[in-house]
């Protein structure tokens, strides 16, 4: 076994292989031409919280009694949560299924890619588009919902960990979940439902007052509901802490359990992702 | 002739894969010689894609020795993957990227590419080279699967069924294609169910059915070995057509020269095509 060079003098064997970062900065670049060339899909997944912001801060707008907000200031950081997990969560979880179905990633496999180029390549996708969204809906809030920018650089600090840690626990759950649909086809209905079950009981459309505990405790067992949270804690004011569980925002909370989704994902995902469909073997 | 084993491209050896109840690959046994074009042979259902996949590295086996440039897949690295080309049999590239920008990109990943530029023009996709995937024809896409098989300069280039569903005239073309990588010095394993493209393209070919080479060696030695015989057909003087099998077509015709005294009415001289000895072999096989 040890003459593997089947044309000797013909290859120029020093070359390296390219490194996982480089590549995966080109995938990304890659992944985001895709994304922005699908106009209908462009439009729609930014569309969604956005519409979903108006309609809900428009129809509950009263003021929250003793918190010194409004109902539509509540929902601008719900929707910005949200969307961070549509764009990351659910963007992710659906395409990587429907690219596993199609055999793009069974013809990366064999190349002589490393596979975590492709993971760096959908971080940079969904950093950028979740970054787009959350941008959109910020300024929503602030024109027509009364929602300040944060007033401190600690402010901006929280916001940035938060959507970044936010943002990387659920891009990795979306890789995972890609795993359990059968097929491209049944990849929707498998990511949407625990998305949406998850935004009515980590208080995206449902104040959290109102969830009954034993709903908010299955929700405080995924990243969704600290999401939103932390980013009441960055763009509501202080008094608005009174309707938290805890009566507080928690932050340090927020970090452990996010971090730990972050190094949770990445196992399931290490352990979980085929490049293959299963009837493909 | 035998080369030493290490030489060998692809030495396989009392492969076998099974699903479940059915034996996709039953004892196979290969040994492809590096510069040379081999054809994998078969009815559909034989275990030509089944052997190919696990070439790859892409499937596992369940018994059996397998090398493939000096490696076992099963294992295969990153280096090992720079090496090898695959065209599959159903592929999909991304819709929204153009041919250029595709195959420019998947050049990344080699540490020794060819020119992605010299590619296209090889492929003969150079007229595309800004249209998005999305556009391509079929036959436009089987050529950007075959640029992407290539791009990375593979010393060993695995096609499966890459003609499936082309018009005869795209066929044609793309055999061109595949003898200009020939030519230039890339060991290609391709599987087919067109005999055509067996005999126009394989140096040797095996023949596959059940899971099992059933024939293999060059193809006119093939057809050869298994139809030396040969059909003389002419027409009687009262005009009913008549033929005989013979394994000496020469005496016959002298005697009908003889006969005749001149021409022979309606003189035919057939040798069984590859086809009659392919339906041969894998009918005996069908029929055990």
């Amino acid at each position: 076994m040890t003459t593997t060079d089947v044309r000797p003098g013909t290859k120029d064997t020093s070359a390296r292989l390219p490194g996982a970062w480089g590549l995966g900065l080109r995938r990304g670049g890659l992944e985001l031409r895709q994304f922005f060339r699908q106009r209908d899909q462009v439009v729609f997944t930014f569309a969604f919280p956005v519409v979903f912001l108006f309609l809900f801060a428009s129809i509950f707008s009263n003021d929250v009694k003793g918190a010194g907000i409004t109902a539509s200031q509540l929902y601008v950081p719900a929707m910005m949560a949200a969307g961070i997990m549509s764009t990351s969560f659910q963007s992710l979880g659906i395409s990587i299924a429907i690219e596993r179905d199609e055999k793009v990633l069974r013809r990366l496999r064999g190349t002589p890619m490393p596979p975590a180029a492709y993971f760096f390549g959908k971080i940079w996708l969904v950093l950028v588009t979740g970054a787009l969204e959350t941008a959109v809906l910020l300024t929503v809030g602030t024109t027509l919902y009364d929602v300040d920018l944060p007033s401190s650089p600690g402010k901006w600090a929280d916001f940035g960990w938060i959507f970044v840690l936010g943002l990387t626990a659920c891009a990795l759950l979306g890789i995972a979940i890609s795993s359990v649909p059968k097929s491209g086809k049944s990849a929707t209905s498998v990511v949407v439902l625990p998305f949406l079950v998850l935004q009515f009981i980590s208080g995206v459309y449902i104040a959290i007052d109102t969830i009954p505990d034993w709903m908010l405790n299955i929700g405080a067992l995924f990243p969704l509901k600290w999401m939103c949270q932390g980013l009441r804690g960055v763009f509501l004011p202080d008094s608005a802490k009174v309707l938290e569980q805890a009566g507080d925002w928690e932050f340090g909370r927020i970090a452990l359990v996010l971090g730990a989704w972050c190094v949770g994902g990445l196992l399931l995902c290490l352990l979980t992702f085929r490049w293959k469909n299963r009837r493909d073997g | 002739m035998t080369t030493h084993a290490e030489r060998l491209a692809v030495d396989v050896r009392g492969l076998r894969k099974q699903y479940g109840d059915v034996t996709a690959v039953d004892g196979i046994d290969l040994g492809i010689r590096q510069g040379e074009v081999f054809g994998l042979l078969g009815p559909n259902g034989a275990g030509k894609s089944t052997t190919v996949e696990i070439l790859q590295g892409n499937r596992r086996r369940d018994a059996g020795e397998v090398s493939v440039l000096g490696s076992d897949p099963a294992t295969a690295t990153r280096a090992w993957r720079s090496r090898v080309g695959i065209v599959w049999q159903d592929e999909s590239a991304p819709a929204e990227l153009t041919v250029g920008e595709t195959v420019r990109h998947f050049s990344r990943y080699y540490p020794n590419p060819r020119d992605p530029e010299e590619v296209i023009g090889l492929v003969g996709l150079e007229a595309k080279a800004g249209s998005r995937i999305k556009s391509l024809s079929g036959g436009q896409r089987r050529r950007l699967d075959v640029a992407l098989g290539v791009i990375g300069g593979p010393e060993l280039l695995l096609l499966d069924e890459p003609t499936t569903g082309f018009d005869p005239a795209a066929r044609r073309r793309f055999w061109e294609l595949i003898r200009k990588l020939a030519d230039e010095g890339t060991t290609i394993l391709l599987t087919t169910h067109y005999l055509e493209e067996a005999e126009a393209l394989a140096d040797r070919l095996a023949v596959v059915a059940r899971g099992r080479v059933v024939a293999e060696g060059e193809p006119a030695a093939l057809r050869e070995r298994f139809g030396s015989e040969a059909t003389v057909e002419w027409t009687e003087a009262d005009g009913s057509p008549r033929s005989e099998r013979t394994d000496t077509p020469t005496r016959t015709v002298a005697e009908l020269t003889r006969r005749f005294d001149g021409e022979i009415p309606g003189l035919r001289v057939s040798r069984p095509t590859l086809e009659d000895v392919y339906l041969r072999l894998t009918g005996l096989e069908d029929a055990r």
